[in-house]
């Protein structure tokens, strides 16, 4: 005879109740890990998911995510004619904080280079990757733009033609992928009013200074578009990504590095990068806090399944009276912990699994975690009903008399 | 245990029972030297204090005596503070235990509470389950098998409890004040029971009791006074005038 379920079934209302606080509480600690992974996924996602080997970015700096990076974008033919490289292509990203319906919209641009990358790995739940040069944008869903939603976006309006679901930029904001053309308009495309006002400045600047006296040609063209001006040329790449031959990533890098303009990063530093730089104080964070919850859940789950064998001693008691040996004791108690354990736990994962999706950061609840939680719940069950064992044992059975 | 020249179901020796230190030293039981043959049902009587519930849990073996021994079945099994054997073991092969308060494990049913007690006896449960049910039947607390503990009235419980008691047919049959929450009549079907189960299976009781109305079904009576024990001669007038002391 089972004294455990026995037990429960006769004290279903606490059984359930102590469940679900304790489901509540695992939930907790299982969706803190989940945002621990959620961050070190989003941080990573776009490295992992673009499909590139070697990143070559300005030189000295981390970017292009972890900060800026700005290189010419005669680059992609340089990094090209490297020997191991396979394919090279543009990159741009950048994030823009637009206002949509009263509500700050942040979007992470990122740019594809056009005709290469249209965007046909991307995690499509509707619609299509980029079909033209222009004025197309794949948008993730997080950024609640539905698809065939046209958005003023600098001078330009862009529709949206493709909805992905998950991809999010290691700050949590979600992802609009546009070619590389329309990435840098998106950015640097300024209203007509301050090109007007940036070309009158030019204009005055000229006049002021002495190179339009050797160089007339410039004052003339002081007021042409910016990209006219070949003193001034347009550094709006962000970054070039080079598909290079199995295994001569080093090489590559190698060869790169002897540029003094750039800096090249296989993939893995890139991961190393954003985990290392934008996200490690976050992750820290959580990854703290985390420990610090399974340590306090222990303490409450630990307390709750004493004070469950507290109120049985006299039962207890009565069992040793009647002959019952230890081991039937130890079950009672321990089968009953671990039961409490396991319900929790499952109802731990049916709500997080619920309510996990709701958040507005992804909560990712990946196999090794749960299992590693589960292992936890199993020795946090052990562990209290040990305490409540070792009470057990000490009581008389003298004291079911009385 | 079917040894030619009848062994007691309990024989003790100088069962003595200090209780606490110094200022609350209490001597709850003094040189107790009682045997019980099987078959016998014995009255312990006593005013409260006496040391009644002392002796019957130390001789229970849920409490252990400051010195003397115990035997049971011919065994000895408790030599002062000592126990010379699995005493948990002990209890669940040969004794049964019935106590004022019912004693019933709450999160199980009647039919469950026997059953426990006869699967600890190491009877498969399907066969455990038959013989409780028919134990209670046998009580006549049959139909309240699938019934928890405090959905029985108190004379249930005590059945259910008698039943739990006698499940493994232990030898000896400890029972302390079983009838006082019941009404004189059901209170006498109790001790009749005893009476009965001990002729039947052969086992010896001893049961503390206040109600002097059913002390003609015991075959002997001791009274106990300030934790000394003494064989009376049957019945309440015999009590009252002080008696000789016996011969010991
Ligand atoms: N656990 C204990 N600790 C100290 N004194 C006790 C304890 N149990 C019983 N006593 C004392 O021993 C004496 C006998 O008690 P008990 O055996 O319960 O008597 P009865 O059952 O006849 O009423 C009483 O004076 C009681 O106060
Ligand atoms: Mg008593």
């Amino acid at each position: 005879m089972n004294l455990a379920l026995r037990d429960v079934r006769h004290n279903l209302g606490r059984f359930v109740l102590t469940c679900l606080g304790i489901g509540m509480l695992l939930m907790i600690v299982m969706g803190m890990g989940g945002i621990y992974r959620g961050i070190i996924e989003d941080a990573t996602l776009l490295v992992d998911r673009v499909d590139a080997d070697v990143w070559v970015v300005q030189r000295g700096t981390r970017g292009p995510f972890a900060e800026v990076s700005r290189v010419p974008p005669s680059l992609q033919h340089r990094v090209a004619a490297v020997p191991g490289v396979v394919s090279s292509r543009d990159f741009v990203f950048h994030t823009i904080q637009r206002e949509r319906e009263g509500k700050p919209l942040r979007i992470a641009v990122v740019g594809l280079s056009w005709p290469e990358d249209r965007g046909d790995w991307l995690p499509l739940v509707e619609g299509r990757p980029l079909a033209q040069n222009h004025y197309e944008l794949v948008a993730d869903r997080s950024l609640g733009l539905p698809l065939g939603e046209e958005i003023q976006l600098g001078r330009e309006r862009y529709r949206v033609v493709g909805v992905t679901t998950g991809m999010l930029a290691s700050g949590g904001d979600g992802i609009a992928f546009a070619t590389v053309r329309d990435a840098q308009a998106i950015q640097l495309e300024l209203s007509g009013e301050a090109v007007r006002l940036e070309r009158e400045a030019r204009r005055t600047r000229a006049r002021r200074g002495q190179l339009p006296l050797v160089q007339p040609a410039l004052a003339e063209r002081a007021g042409s578009p910016s990209a006219s001006i070949p003193a001034l040329p347009s550094q709006a790449l962000t970054a070039v990504l080079a598909s290079v031959e199995p295994g001569r990533e080093e090489e590559v890098l190698e060869t790169v590095s002897r540029w003094s303009d750039v800096t090249g990063y296989t993939t893995t530093g890139q991961r190393d990068l954003l985990l290392m730089g934008n996200v490690a104080k976050v992750r820290a964070q959580i990854g703290l806090f985390r420990a610090l919850l399974t340590v306090i859940a222990t303490i409450i789950m630990a307390l709750i399944l004493y004070t469950l064998t507290l109120d049985k001693l006299h039962d207890i008691a009565l069992l040793k009276l009647i002959g019952a040996p230890n081991r039937v004791i130890l079950a009672l108690i321990l089968q009953q912990a671990l039961l409490i354990g396991a319900v929790g736990f499952g109802v731990a994962l049916a709500l997080g699994s619920w309510l996990f999706p709701r958040f507005p950061r992804r909560v990712i609840l990946t196999e090794p975690d749960l299992v590693q939680l589960a292992a936890i719940v199993v020795a946090i069950s052990v562990l209290a009903s040990l305490l409540g064992i070792w009470k057990a044992l000490r009581v008389s059975p003298n004291e079911a008399v009385g | 245990m079917t040894a030619t020249p009848p062994t007691p179901a309990l024989e003790t020796r100088q069962l003595t029972k200090v209780y606490g230190e110094g200022n609350t030293r209490v001597v709850a039981m003094q040189d107790v030297t009682v045997r019980v043959e099987r078959g016998e049902v014995v009255a312990l009587l006593g005013p409260s204090g006496s040391g009644k519930s002392t002796f019957l849990t130390a001789v229970g073996l849920i409490n252990p005596p400051t010195s003397g021994s115990v035997w049971i079945g011919g065994e000895l099994v408790q030599e002062g503070p000592r126990a010379l054997t699995d005493l948990r073991a002990f209890r669940r092969r040969h004794m049964g235990f019935v106590f004022q308060k019912s004693n019933l494990i709450p999160f199980l049913k009647a039919r469950e509470n026997v059953q426990i007690a006869l699967e600890l006896g190491s009877l498969g449960s399907r066969e455990a389950r038959k013989r409780a049910l028919q134990l209670l039947d046998d009580l006549g607390v049959g139909e309240r098998s699938e019934h928890y503990p405090t959905e029985l009235s108190g004379g249930q419980q005590q059945r259910v409890a008698v039943a739990r008691a006698i499940a493994n047919q232990p030898e000896l049959i400890l029972a302390d004040e079983p009838t006082a929450a019941l009404d004189s009549n059901r209170g006498r079907q109790v001790m009749e029971l005893f009476r009965e189960i001990a002729r039947q299976r052969g086992s010896a009781a001893i049961v503390v009791t206040h109600d002097h109305r059913a002390l003609d079904v015991f075959d002997r009576i001791y009274e106990m006074e300030d934790g000394v024990i003494r064989e009376g001669q049957d019945d309440l007038h015999t009590r009252a005038k002080p008696d000789p002391p016996p011969a010991t």
